[in-house]
């Protein structure tokens, strides 16, 4: 290479992967980025799948970016713009809907209408998670300690915890171990008795993990969700102009700016290690890039087991990364339209087609969802969340036409008897169908169909078994467990040899804080 | 999508002003004319009308309707007669003050109590094992209050009631005309006043009706800027404003308890068993750490400020509803959280919690006032509320 060696190269340009590079190339490092696909971004990218069409293809909404990212990167400088997602509406099979709006009153006196003991519920709810993504936000930004261990590092920061939880007072403390060990749909039975709100608030528990409603420790991710801040406001979910891909661009824009050099359609075959340190990679195309070290982006599946040579590793650490749970459980379907879809509870254009629209009518719809995935089957009716980003921001689709993202789960990547050509088709027939029941005129307004089916998140998206969040997030893989202990810190087996994807804490979501956080461990190395 | 109140057909087209804000989720005329001050000094000289339909109601009625009410509340509802009205707050466990709100007793098994939030969950959750019905009345019943000294005789004039034996806090049934009501002698004004309850669906007809009675007593409609001015020289609190709910508080330090907001009067610690009662008899025997006093800050020590800028004293023209600090000799022991100028008593007055140690009526005292940008420190005494209290409130 005529440029001579690199600091550092960075695995992927996903959404982490770029975040890594601009940390590493703002502290002076010399960067390269090496992406697969034509473009950066990973599950974060905008493409014009059909002419003037344009689709947040995998990740939709942004609302776990951390702020921190923003201020430090200078995001709006780059051409960030996140513009609010304001209400959720929840069709109900008899012809009603239950709606949540921007507006505090407004949404009291529809939740009233479900039920006035809800209604008051509902805000005492609110305040018990803002306590709680409060008490839990500080780890977020926090390299996670390993408790077996004894190094000082990791006592002080464990000791910093633990006086952190101790300042929560009893009662948050409490409330705090049952939502990490309950399951969504009990916890919120303890605060609701309306279906639809519960089916709904659940199913941001259950967004990206082979598990339903009723599976015990679901309750934290509703958390993890809550946590979502843009400005600073908790649980503000929001959509970027642009769709999610100008947050990638804005990420790798700001990487650039910082001297960072970002190649795609370059392939990466192995990461090249002489003595027990990482010193390089191996191209597909042959070429050799050597850098003094390298952090991987993707999944940690691709990354120990696709990209390093298995005697590399410790036998243990490898059989941890084999028990790794990475079952991906969604699919995804963007819709090209010719006009805006009608809501048989809702009919004609009103502010509810600016907001979320969510097919979770009743815990057991959802549940039952969950079983026909259990047994290998996608669900015939699934849980769905739709948006019409033409709706937020008009370039997304030409003038009067409109692109609608619909977030499907269930289905599992082990599907019985395997994807194929006809299933795939199948599955996108049952999404239609069941989206039909509550938009009668979706069918006749369908100009083009993308449908991903985790299969295809694997293939196209490098995501393994089609997992969104590069492993599920439940309990036992986060914080100093994701994506194996002792190895959360962003370090690995091998020397010089650094993780900064979803798979690593805090995961999932476009947050950017793995990103941040393994090169800011990267920086304390170098 | 704000509601409007049942009186929204009159209302609506009065409001000079199109000056609205939000009330529990309705929408409430803020003043009707483009000033606010002829309706404050209605409220004060003649009758003022003033749509107070957003209140939260709940009627609370059957056998143990009454056993109920003295779990939540905390004065003793045993010795609320039929027909009386009591002004009461109710607190959670720990002694703190959820809400506040007046409890009608319309007979011996039937309740109605007003609130500033909504409380229904409260309520069903304390009625555990009760025999007990309890609806959300709130969109069901108007209400309207006629404030003022004339009010007496506009009601006399349009009602059947007998006013003139009606005491203060008592209530009774009575028609205007063919229009069915309950007349309690309450409000928000520390005025001579009633408070008028009527279905929903005869608000209209009972406004016009009380319009036409008042016409030569000069009625005139009210809006939340006369009411708050006028609700701030009786020394009467706002939930919200002058404390946090303690359900809603984000911190400890920002609950209340009635010792601490001057509403020990209202604890009937004798009864038996109600929420918070262990913890606020504790509080007693302790004494409460903070009290919610008036202020008046001193005419001289403000004209001393402004003079340093060649300006005259700056008053509020309405009044404020934010936290202001409260300094002795310069360190912080207390904050303001409502204050006005009282166009009635000439004086700068305002309500504010004050450590225990500094809350001596009489105390001297400073508030910080920013006159032209700069944060300066007023003289203000400590005094007991209310501020005004005519004569005529209970005559």
């Amino acid at each position: 290479m005529a440029a001579g060696r690199y600091d550092a190269i960075v695995i992927g340009g996903g959404h982490n992967g770029l975040v890594a590079a601009a940390y590493l190339a703002r502290a002076g490092k010399k960067v390269l980025v090496l992406e697969r696909r034509h473009l950066v971004g990973g599950a974060a990218v905008t493409e014009e799948v059909y002419p003037g069409f344009k689709y947040s293809v995998c990740s939709y909404v942004v609302s776990l970016l951390r702020p921190e990212i923003i201020r430090e990167l200078d995001l709006s400088a780059h051409g960030l713009d996140l513009l609010p997602l304001e209400s959720t509406v929840t069709p109900l099979p008899n012809g009603d809907y239950l709606a949540r709006w921007a507006d505090h009153d407004q949404t009291r006196r529809e939740l009233y209408r479900h039920s006035p003991r809800d209604a008051e519920a509902y805000d005492e709810f609110g305040k018990l998670m803002y306590h709680l993504a409060f008490a839990v936000k500080p780890i977020l930004s926090m390299v996670p300690p390993d408790p077996a261990s004894l190094s000082p590092g990791d006592l002080r920061s464990l000791l910093k915890l633990t006086n952190h939880f101790r300042g929560l007072g009893d009662e948050k403390l409490y409330s705090l171990i049952k939502l990490m060990t309950m399951s969504s749909a009990d916890y919120l039975d303890e605060w609701f008795e309306t279906e639809a709100l519960k089916a709904t608030m659940s199913a941001s528990g259950v967004i990206g993990t082979f598990l339903g409603p009723r599976s015990p420790g679901t309750a934290y991710v509703l958390l993890h969700h809550y946590m979502g801040e843009i400005d600073g406001a908790f649980r503000a979910w929001g959509f970027a102009k642009g769709g999610t891909g100008s947050v990638s661009e804005a990420i790798a824009s700001a990487a650039r700016g910082f001297g960072a050099e970002i190649r795609t359609e370059a392939s990466v075959a192995r990461v090249i290690i002489e003595n027990g340190r990482a010193a390089g990679v191996a191209m597909e195309s042959g070429d050799e890039i050597r850098a003094n070290v390298v952090v991987s982006g993707i999944d940690p599946r691709r990354t120990f087991l696709g990209l390093i040579e298995p005697d590399e590793l410790p036998s243990e650490f490898v059989r941890a990364i084999r028990r790794f749970r990475i079952r991906g459980s969604s699919g995804k379907v963007n819709l090209a339209l010719d006009a805006l879809p009608n809501l048989a509870c809702l009919p004609g254009t009103g502010p509810h087609l600016r907001g979320a629209v969510s097919i979770s009518p009743s815990i057991e719809y959802l549940e039952r969802a969950y079983d026909d995935a259990k047994y290998g089957s996608f669900s015939r009716h699934p849980y769905m969340d739709i948006v019409i980003p033409s709706m937020i921001d008009p370039d997304m689709a030409p003038s009067g036409k409109h692109v609608m993202s619909i977030f499907v789960q269930y289905a599992p990547y082990e599907l019985n008897g395997g994807w194929n050509d006809a299933r795939h088709e199948e599955f996108g027939d049952a999404v239609i169908d069941t989206l039909s029941e509550y938009m009668p005129n979706l069918k006749d307004i369908i100009l083009h169909r993308q449908v991903l089916t985790p299969w295809d998140m694997e293939r196209d998206f490098g995501l393994t078994e089609g997992n969104i969040f590069h492993g599920e997030l439940s309990l036992h893989q986060l914080f100093f467990m994701r994506p194996a202990a002792p190895w959360a810190d962003y370090h690995t087996p091998i020397r010089d040899f650094y993780q900064c994807g979803s798979g690593t804490h805090p995961g999932g979501g476009i947050s950017g804080a793995s990103g941040r956080l393994a090169a800011l461990t990267m920086l304390e190395d170098m | 999508m704000l509601r409007t109140t049942p009186f929204h057909a009159r209302t609506g087209p009065l409001c000079q002003a199109q000056n609205w804000r939000r009330w529990a989720g309705y929408v409430a005329a803020s003043s009707y004319e483009l000033t606010h001050e002829r309706e404050y000094h209605a409220i004060r000289s003649t009758a003022a009308l003033i749509d107070v339909s957003p209140l939260y109601k709940y009627s609370v009625r059957g056998p143990d309707a009454g056993r109920l009410l003295n779990r939540v509340i905390t004065r003793d509802v045993d010795k609320c007669a039929v027909n009386q009205v009591m002004y009461t707050p109710w607190c959670d466990e720990e002694g703190k003050v959820i809400d506040d709100g007046t409890l009608s007793r319309l007979g011996q098994e039937t309740f109605r109590l007003t609130a500033a939030e909504p409380n229904l969950r409260w309520l069903h959750d304390n009625a555990l094992g009760l025999n007990v019905t309890i609806d959300d009345v709130t969109d069901s019943i108007a209400a309207l209050a006629l404030q003022g000294p004339n009010s007496r005789e506009i009601l006399k004039h349009a009602s059947d009631a007998e006013l003139d034996e009606l005491r203060f806090f008592r209530l009774t049934s009575a028609r205007v005309q063919d229009v069915p009501v309950t007349i309690s002698r309450t409000g928000y004004t520390g005025d001579l006043g009633y408070e008028v309850w009527v279905d929903a669906e005869r608000a209209v007809s009972l406004w016009d009706l009380i319009m036409a009675a008042g016409e030569s007593y000069g009625v005139t409609p009210a809006g939340m800027l006369a009411l708050d001015i006028s609700r701030i020289e009786a020394g009467l609190l706002l939930n919200q404003v002058d404390y946090i709910p303690a359900n809603k508080a984000l911190l400890e330090t920002r609950k209340s308890s009635p010792f601490e907001l001057g509403l020990g009067w209202t604890v009937a610690l004798g009864k038996d068993q109600f929420v918070g009662r262990a913890a606020l008899i504790e509080e007693q025997r302790r004494g409460p750490a903070w009290h919610l006093r008036g202020l008046e800050i001193e005419w001289e020590s403000l004209e001393e400020i402004y003079a340093e800028f060649g300006l005259p004293p700056e008053l509020p023209t309405i009044a404020w509803r934010t936290s202001v600090p409260v300094y002795s000799n310069s360190k912080q022991i207390g904050y303001a959280t409502s204050g006005a100028w009282s166009p009635t008593l000439k004086r700068y007055i305002a309500l504010a919690h004050l450590r225990a140690q500094h809350a001596e009526p009489g105390t001297e005292l400073a508030m910080e006032v920013t006159a032209e940008h700069q944060r300066k420190s007023a003289l203000a005494k400590v005094v007991t509320t209310p501020f005004f209290d005519p004569q005529r409130k209970r005559a």
